[in-house]
C-alpha cells in the first residue's frame, strides 16, 4: 500500500491510498500544493552533490531534482516574513564566553585512534591518491 | 634581472598584502585538551574532539582567546565586543571534520596598523583583521617525489589537527614602489618581533609556527584601475618573503607588458629557483558555505579584561628600539642598520652583559652576521649568546685574545656548542705573550729570510710584514701581530 | 518473571533497593521479553546481554555491600543508537557506521552507567535521526507494538517501541524536530524534549547541532522525570550546556500526581489544530479536545493563544536542520572510521569519498545534505539559512508573548496516529508534516513533553505540553496531573504475538 511517487506538487492524500480503517486528512495548507517547478535543476543537484562529495546516480538526480524542487518551494516561505530588522537566533538560552583553561589532558591511546580506521600504514591513516591540492 | 625590476617600476605600481598564520604556544589544543608538543609519534596527541569523531564537541581554549586579543592590541586593533566562530566547509583528508572552525565575518580583532621602517621611511601597514582558528593535520604523500603530484597514496597524522592558529591579514599596501619587497620583509620581521615579545608563539618560520602568504598585484601607473592579485604560498623565511614579492612583480610586469592578463591564482614559492610556480588551477572557486558555529557560543570579551590585557602588554619592539637607541647612544640611522640586520636585541643584551656598545655592534654587524648569513640563519639562532660575545670582547680587551683568535673561538663555539672558556681551554687558544719565546721566533724568522731582513734594515720598514707572517705561522696565529712586529723591528735595530 | 516487565521504573528501583528482587533477575526478565518479541518489533539493533548482566550484578553487589544506590539503580534502559557507547556498536541507523565501536562514551552514557542503570542495548532509528517513522533506518523499520503493520514514529522509533512493548521500562531518544515526542505519542508512552542545553550533547552523533537534544522515554510521567534527572545537568565538554541546576522535574511530577491544577493557565495554540483543522485527523482532534477539558476539570484556566509565526516553523526547520546536517555529516568520508567503498588502487580519494557516501547514506540523508548545501551556498545564505534563523527569533517571540498569557501551552503532539509502514515513504513532504506541532518548540529550544491522552480508532494519541525555557518542571507537573486523571492508555495495548 505504498504511495506512488508523484512528480512535483504535494498530493492530496485520500482514503484510498491508505487502509480504510483510519481517516486521514489532506496535507495542511502550510505547504504549497502547486508545483513551483524549475527552482532547482538536475544540473544544480549534480553540482551540489559534487560539493557535498555525493556520487549520486542518474536516477537519483531525476528523483531528487523533483523532490527538492517541492521542498524548496515549501521552505522558501521563510522569505514571506518581513524580518529585515530581526536578529537571528541560534540558541534558546543566551550564553557567551564558555571556555576551558589551557590544561593538557591524556589523549586517546593510539590503538583506539586507529582501531576503527579502514586503512592504516606507519601508524597513520592511509588514503588513496589525493587530487586536490591543499587549500 | 635588476634591470627588468626597475623597468617594471617605471610603468607599474605594486600593491602587496600579507596573510600570516601564527601557531600559538598554548599547552593544549584550541578545542580540546590534547598536548601541542611538537614531534610526537603520529596520532598520539588526538582525542574524539580533534579527530572529529561522531558526537564530539569543541570547547574553546581561554588562553588562545587571550593571546589573540593581546596580538590585536599590540597591532592597535579594536577588539570585538561580541563575535562568533564560524564553520568553513570543505573536504580534505587532513581536516577531521571536513570543516575548519574559524572566524568569518566576525573576527576577534579589526582595524589596526603596524608601522615599519624601510630605507629611512615609515610605512604604515594597515591590519584588516586578526582572528582565531584551528590548524589541520598533516598529510605525507607517498610516491616517488614526496610531493602530491604523482603520489601513489597519502598518510595522515592528526597530531597537529586542532592546534590554535591566529590569522593576521593586512590591508592592501600601496605606494611603496621599489620598496615593496623590502616593506613585505620588514612587516614580517617586525610582526615576528612583536609576537616573540608577547610570548604567544615561538614564531619559527622554518618550523611552520609562523607562515606567510603574500599577495601581489601591479597597477598600471595612471590607469586608475586595480590589477589582479596572485597569492604566493610556501614562503618560509624572511628572505623568501622579499624574493617572492620581487619575483612576482617582475613576472606580472613582463606578462602585462606583453598584453597578457594576470590569472588570479595561488602560486608556490620555490626556494631553489627564487620564483613562483602556479598551483594546480581549480575548476571553480571554492564556496566555503560559512555559517556561525552552532557548537560554540559567542565570545564577548569583558571590557575590563581587555583593558587589563592592554595595560599589561610588555614593551613592544618599536618602543624598545627607541629606548635602546638612547641607552646605547647611537643615531637613528645606526639603529635602523641594527634593526635591519635583526641584531638590535642581541647588541642590547651584549651591552647589558658588560660590553661597550662599539665592540658589541662591531661583532654583531661583522663576523657574527657574516656567519649567520653563510648558514642562512637569523643571528639570534646562530648559537652564540650575547653573554658569550660580551665575554669574548672582554678577553680581547684584556689582551688574552687577539681578534683573530676570538674569531677562532666563535668558530669553536658554533661547532661544538660549548661555551667560550671551554673552547679556549680545549683548543689552547691564547695569545702568546711570552717575550722570550717571541724573540726567539723573531730571530728564527730573520735568520730564515735574510733578504727581507736586509730590506728592512735598508729602510723599508713595511717589508717586515713578511717576517710578521712567518712568526705568526710559527706561533699558529696565537701571537699578537702588533707585538711581533715591534719585536722584529727591535731585533733588526730599526725604529719606526 | 513476566510481572517484572509490567512494573514501572520507580517500582523496580524500589524493589531492588529493598532486596525484594535482584537487578540480575530484572535484567534477565527484560532480556527474555526482548527475545520473545523483538523479532516482531525490531526495536533493537544491538543487544548487550553480557554488559547488561554485568551492570546488574554490580548493582546487586553494591546493595549487598550496603553502598548507597541511585534512584534508578538496576533499572533496565534502551539507548537510541545515535548515542555513542564505548565498545558497543553505534550506527546512528546508517550503513556508513556499520560495525563502528566508539572509543569513548557519551556524557549521558557515563551518567546512566554511574547511576547503576542497566543498559540492555541500542535501539533502531531513522538514519542520522532524519525522519518521523524509523523507516529511514538502513537496518529495516521498527514496528509499532500497537499494530505491527504501522510505524512507531521517528526518529526515536526503536526507543519508543521498546518501552511500549515492555522490553524496557525506560529508554533514551533524541529530539531535533519532534523525534522523541512524536514516537511517544504514536506508541502511547511519555516522552520529553528538554530545554535545549539542559542535557549534554557530548557523544550524541550530531544531526542539527542547534536543535538536537537527548531526552527520556517512560511509560509514566514519574519514570520519565526520574530518568530526566539522571541525564540532565551541566557538562563542561559541551559548550552549549546550560550551567545552573537541573529543573526539579521529579518533585514536579510528584506534585502534579496529587491531581489539581487550580490557577494554572493552559494556553491552547490556535495555529496548532484550531484555526485550520484540515491537516489533522478528526480522532486526534477530538482526543485532544477531551484532554483539554480534563485539564479544565482539574482547575486549570484554559485560554486560547495565537502564535502567528508557527506557520513558518516547518519551512524554517527544513532549512536550518539540513544546513547544519550537511556540515555535521561531512566527516563521514571513509578516512578515519566507518565504511570505505571503491578503494581499488585506481580511484582517487575524492572518488572514494563520493562512492562511500553514496553507498553509505540513504535517500533522506542525501536529500537533506543537498538541501543544506544549497541553503548555505554563497548567494543563497541570506535568503535561506540566514532568513530561517530570523524566523526562529520570531517564533521564540511568539512563545514569549504566549507565555505571558499562559503558564503552559498545549497542542496535539502529532496531526496523525501511527500510519502504515510504507505509506508516506514516496513523498518527503508527506512525511515532514508529522512534525507540524513539535517544530515550534524545537526551534525556540523550549521544553515540551508528550503524554498519552487517548485513542483514536484504537491507536494512541498524544498531547503536547510546552513550557518556557528552563521550566521543564512545568511540563512534568501538568503531565502528571493529567495522567492521574485519566485511564492509562497503555493498558489497552494489544498483546504482541510472534
Amino acid at each position: 500500500m505504498t504511495s506512488a511517487l508523484r512528480g512535483g506538487g504535494v498530493p492530496n492524500l485520500g482514503a484510498a491510498d491508505f487502509g480504510p480503517s483510519v481517516d486521514l486528512p489532506v496535507v495542511p495548507d502550510a505547504i504549497e500544493t502547486t508545483s513551483p517547478g524549475g527552482r532547482i535543476s538536475r544540473a544544480d543537484v549534480a553540482h551540489l552533490a559534487r560539493l557535498a562529495r555525493l556520487a549520486v546516480t542518474e536516477d537519483e538526480l531525476d528523483t531528487f531534482a523533483g523532490q527538492l524542487d517541492v521542498i524548496l518551494g515549501a521552505v522558501a516561505r521563510v522569505g514571506e516574513v518581513a524580518a529585515a530588522d530581526i536578529p537571528p537566533t541560534s540558541h534558546a538560552v543566551l550564553m557567551t564566553n564558555v571556555f576551558r583553561p589551557d590544561r593538557v589532558y591524556p589523549s586517546l591511546p593510539r590503538e583506539a585512534v586507529l582501531a576503527g580506521a579502514p586503512d592504516v600504514e606507519d601508524d597513520k591513516f592511509r588514503v588513496p591518491r589525493i587530487l586536490d591540492e591543499e587549500a | 634581472m635588476t634591470v627588468a625590476y626597475e623597468d617594471v617600476l617605471t610603468r607599474y605600481e605594486p600593491v602587496i598584502g600579507l596573510e600570516t598564520h601564527v601557531e600559538l604556544g598554548t599547552a593544549s589544543k584550541m578545542f580540546c585538551g590534547c598536548s601541542t608538543v611538537f614531534g610526537a609519534d603520529p596520532n598520539t596527541h588526538t582525542c574524539p574532539v580533534c579527530l572529529g569523531l561522531p558526537g564530539a564537541l569543541p570547547v574553546a581554549n581561554e588562553q588562545a582567546i587571550e593571546s589573540t586579543i593581546r596580538i590585536g592590541l599590540a597591532l592597535n586593533c579594536s577588539i570585538a565586543e561580541w563575535c562568533r566562530f564560524a564553520r568553513k566547509n570543505y573536504f580534505y583528508p587532513d581536516m577531521p571534520k571536513n570543516f575548519q572552525t574559524s572566524q568569518y565575518d566576525e573576527p576577534l580583532c579589526v582595524e589596526g596598523y603596524l608601522d615599519v621602517q624601510v630605507d629611512g621611511q615609515t610605512v604604515r601597514v594597515g591590519i584588516e583583521r586578526v582572528h582565531l582558528e584551528e590548524d589541520t593535520g598533516k598529510n605525507t604523500h607517498v610516491g616517488t617525489s614526496g610531493r602530491i603530484h604523482g603520489a601513489d597514496h597519502s598518510l595522515v597524522d592528526y597530531n597537529r589537527a586542532g592546534i590554535p592558529l591566529v590569522e593576521i591579514v593586512t590591508k592592501p599596501v600601496a605606494g611603496t614602489g621599489a620598496l615593496a619587497p623590502a616593506v613585505a620583509k620588514a612587516y614580517v620581521t617586525e610582526l615576528r618581533e612583536i609576537l616573540r615579545t608577547l610570548g604567544v608563539s615561538d614564531v619559527r618560520m622554518e618550523q611552520g609556527s609562523l607562515r606567510c602568504d603574500v599577495n601581489t598585484s601591479l597597477n598600471r601607473i595612471g590607469a586608475g584601475e586595480f590589477g589582479t592579485r596572485t597569492e604566493t604560498k610556501n614562503v618560509n623565511s624572511l628572505r623568501s618573503v622579499e624574493r617572492a614579492v620581487r619575483s612576482e612583480m617582475i613576472r606580472q610586469g613582463v606578462l602585462l607588458d606583453a598584453g597578457e592578463r594576470i590569472v588570479q591564482e595561488t602560486r608556490h614559492f620555490s626556494e631553489v629557483t627564487g620564483d613562483t610556480r602556479p598551483g594546480r588551477s581549480k575548476e571553480e572557486a571554492t564556496d566555503y558555505r560559512y555559517f556561525p558555529e552552532p557548537d560554540l557560543v559567542p565570545i564577548a570579551p569583558d571590557q575590563a579584561w581587555v583593558e587589563r590585557l592592554r595595560v599589561g602588554l610588555p614593551e613592544l619592539p618599536a618602543a624598545r628600539r627607541i629606548r635602546l637607541q638612547a641607552a646605547l647612544g647611537v643615531s637613528e640611522d645606526e639603529m635602523q642598520h641594527l634593526a635591519n640586520a635583526g641584531v638590535v636585541d642581541l647588541v642590547g643584551a651584549t651591552v647589558d652583559a658588560g660590553a661597550p656598545i662599539g665592540e658589541a655592534r662591531n661583532w654583531w654587524l661583522g663576523y657574527l652576521l657574516q656567519k649567520a648569513n653563510t648558514g642562512e640563519l637569523d643571528p639570534a639562532d646562530l648559537g652564540v649568546s650575547p653573554a658569550q660575545v660580551a665575554r669574548l670582547i672582554a678577553l680581547v680587551a684584556d689582551g688574552s685574545l687577539s681578534v683573530a683568535l676570538a674569531r677562532q673561538v666563535v668558530d669553536g663555539v658554533l661547532e661544538t656548542g660549548a661555551d667560550v672558556d671551554a673552547v679556549i681551554a680545549e683548543r689552547g687558544l691564547a695569545v702568546v705573550s711570552d717575550t722570550a719565546a717571541l724573540q726567539k721566533a723573531a730571530d728564527d724568522a730573520i735568520a730564515a729570510n735574510p733578504d727581507v731582513a736586509d730590506k728592512v734594515r735598508g729602510g723599508k720598514a713595511a717589508a717586515v710584514g713578511a717576517l710578521v707572517g712567518a712568526v705568526m705561522k710559527a706561533t699558529r696565529g696565537q701571537a699578537d701581530a702588533a707585538a711581533v712586529r715591534a719585536i722584529l723591528l727591535e731585533r733588526l735595530g730599526v725604529s719606526e | 518473571m513476566s510481572e517484572l516487565i509490567r512494573l514501572t521504573a520507580a517500582e523496580i528501583a524500589t524493589k531492588i533497593s529493598a532486596g525484594d528482587v535482584s537487578a540480575v533477575e530484572v535484567a534477565e526478565a527484560h532480556l527474555a521479553r526482548i527475545s520473545e518479541v523483538d523479532d516482531s518489533v525490531h526495536a533493537f539493533l544491538h543487544i548487550d546481554t553480557e554488559g547488561a548482566l554485568r551492570a546488574a550484578a554490580k548493582v546487586d553487589a553494591d546493595r549487598r555491600a550496603g553502598l548507597p544506590l541511585g534512584p534508578l539503580a538496576g533499572v533496565p534502559l534502551a539507548m537510541k543508537d545515535v548515542v555513542v557507547t564505548k565498545g558497543l556498536p553505534t550506527t546512528a541507523g546508517s550503513k556508513i557506521l556499520e560495525g563502528w565501536r566508539p572509543p569513548y562514551d557519551a556524557t549521558i552514557t557515563r551518567r546512566i552507567k554511574d547511576a547503576g542503570i542497566v543498559m540492555l542495548g541500542k535501539t533502531n532509528m531513522d538514519e542520522f535521526a532524519m525522519g518521523s517513522s524509523t523507516e529511514n533506518s538502513a537496518y529495516g523499520p521498527t514496528c509499532n507494538p500497537w499494530d505491527l503493520t504501522r510505524i512507531p514514529g521517528g526518529s526515536s522509533g526503536g526507543s519508543s517501541a521498546a518501552v511500549a512493548a515492555f522490553e524496557a521500562p525506560l529508554s533514551i531518544g533524541t529530539d531535533t524536530g519532534g523525534s522523541i515526542r512524536q514516537p511517544a505519542a504514536v506508541t502511547g508512552i511519555v516522552g520529553h524534549k528538554p530545554t535545549y542545553g539542559a542535557v549534554s550533547r557530548y557523544g550524541l552523533i550530531a544531526f542539527s547541532s542547534s536543535l538536537d537534544q537527548a531526552g527520556p522515554f517512560g511509560r509514566t510521567v514519574l519514570d520519565t522525570a526520574l530518568l530526566h534527572e539522571v541525564m540532565a545537568g551541566h557538562d563542561p565538554a559541551d559548550s552549549t550546556s546550560i550551567p545552573g541546576p537541573v529543573a526539579p522535574v521529579v518533585a514536579a511530577a510528584r506534585e502534579g500526581a496529587q491531581g489539581r491544577l487550580d490557577g494554572v493557565r493552559v494556553g491552547v495554540v490556535r495555529e496548532l489544530g484550531l484555526s485550520d483543522p484540515s491537516g489533522y485527523q478528526t480522532g486526534v482532534l477530538s482526543s485532544f479536545n477531551a484532554a483539554v477539558e480534563t485539564l479544565r476539570g482539574l482547575g486549570a484556566d484554559v485560554v486560547e493563544v495565537s502564535c502567528p509565526h508557527f506557520q513558518y516553523a516547518l519551512a524554517a526547520y527544513y532549512l536550518i536542520a539540513p544546513s547544519e546536517c550537511s556540515s555535521n555529516l561531512a566527516r563521514f568520508d571513509s578516512v578515519r572510521y566507518g565504511l570505505r567503498v571503491g578503494d581499488d588502487g585506481v580511484n582517487s580519494l575524492e572518488d572514494v569519498m563520493s562512492l562511500t557516501r553514496e553507498a553509505g547514506f540513504g535517500a533522506e540523508v542525501k536529500r537533506r545534505i543537498i538541501i543544506g548545501t544549497y541553503a548555505l551556498s554563497s548567494g543563497y545564505y541570506d535568503a535561506y539559512y540566514g532568513q530561517a534563523q530570523k524566523v526562529r527569533t520570531l517564533i521564540a517571540r511568539d512563545f514569549a508573548a504566549a507565555f505571558e498569557q499562559a503558564d503552559v501551552l498545549v497542542s496535539p503532539t502529532s496531526p496523525f496516529v501511527a500510519f502504515g509502514i510504507g505509506e508516506r515513504m514516496g513523498d518527503p513532504m508527506a512525511m515532514y508534516v508529522n512534525d507540524l506541532c513539535t517544530l515550534p518548540a524545537s526551534l525556540a529550544g523550549t521544553p515540551a513533553i508528550s503524554v498519552p491522552c487517548g485513542l483514536s480508532e484504537g491507536l494512541p494519541v498524544g498531547m503536547q505540553i510546552m513550557a518556557p525555557a528552563l521550566a521543564d518542571d512545568r511540563c512534568y507537573r501538568v503531565a502528571a496531573a493529567f495522567e492521574a486523571a485519566v485511564e492509562p492508555v497503555l493498558a489497552s495495548i494489544p498483546e504482541l504475538s510472534r
